[in-house]
């Protein structure tokens, strides 16, 4: 497929959350995935997009930066925030590991990116903000399910 | 996302419909709490059946009323077989100690 980008700026709102990966959703169904492919899409978004506005910007809202880019049959969507950043980036992607277990958080977000996509990086920086970067491979079988 | 409620003796029953998210999630858990605090509910069964979308906010969510149904010797059951929900409950463990069943019949009949 012919390169092609996108880009999406938000205040952190929960509201938000529904919105923004149904974008990046509809953006993706350009390369033709299935149903469990798009599930998954969005279920990663979710993930940075909620991590921005609990963690990243927790005592205020802040703008939420998506981009995504197709290249081939390869979707690579970058989440960003300018919060707080992750102070111990190996702790925190541990699985099960939350600093809000008070807000019946169970950890499990970045394995959750993780598993659901291809590939997964974390850029922080302490009070500067935090991007995340994820890529899926949309595979093109010719008699796939949908 | 929509919930609907209804009590059969000492269970709650709940069907969650629609997106669960963190935006959907923290709602649906003040209802929950408080329909459990005023039918004074010993067991709760969380149908996921009908939800097109779950994120870990649902995992917390599940964990949460989990642990507070526990404490007071009460059970939570879950009614899955459901595409967008099954792989992420199985991923997050939740599956290991909480009983999940294809259908409300059997739930009951389990509690
Ligand atoms: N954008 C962010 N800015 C600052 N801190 C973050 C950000 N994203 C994640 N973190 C930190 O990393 C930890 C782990 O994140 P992860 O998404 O895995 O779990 P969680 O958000 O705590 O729980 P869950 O995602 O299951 O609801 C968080 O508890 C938080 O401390
Ligand atoms: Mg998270």
């Amino acid at each position: 497929m012919e390169r092609n980008h996108m880009k999406l700026e938000f205040l952190s709102k929960s509201k938000n959350e529904s919105f923004s990966r149904i974008v990046v959703a509809a953006f993706a169904a350009q390369l033709d995935p299935t149903i469990e492919e798009l599930s998954d899409i969005k279920t990663a978004i979710s993930e940075a997009v909620t991590n921005a506005i609990i963690h990243g910007y927790e005592y205020g809202d802040g703008i939420i930066r998506i981009e995504a880019t197709i290249e081939g049959n390869v979707i690579e969507i970058i989440v960003e925030d300018f919060g707080k950043g992750i102070l111990n980036l190996e702790k925190a992607m541990e699985p099960f590991y939350t600093s809000k277990p008070d807000l019946e958080r169970s950890g499990m977000g970045f394995t959750v990116m993780e598993t659901f996509m291809d590939d997964l990086k974390v850029e922080t920086n302490e009070s500067h903000g935090t991007r995340i970067i994820m890529t899926k491979r949309i595979e093109n079988l010719p008699n796939k399910e949908r | 996302m929509n919930l609907s409620m209804e009590t059969r003796e000492n269970i709650l029953v709940v069907k969650l419909k629609g997106e669960l998210d963190h935006h959907s999630a923290e709602s649906t858990r003040k209802k929950i709490d408080k329909a459990i605090i005023e039918k004074g509910s010993k067991n709760i069964i969380l149908d996921l059946k009908e939800l097109s979308f779950m994120d870990s906010s649902g995992i917390g969510l599940i964990m949460g009323r989990y642990k507070n149904i526990s404490q007071k010797d009460g059970k939570l059951f879950v009614i899955s077989g459901n595409q967008y929900v099954d792989r992420i409950l199985k991923m997050s463990g939740l599956l290991k100690i909480i009983e999940a069943y294809p259908e409300m019949d059997t739930a009951l009949k389990n509690i």
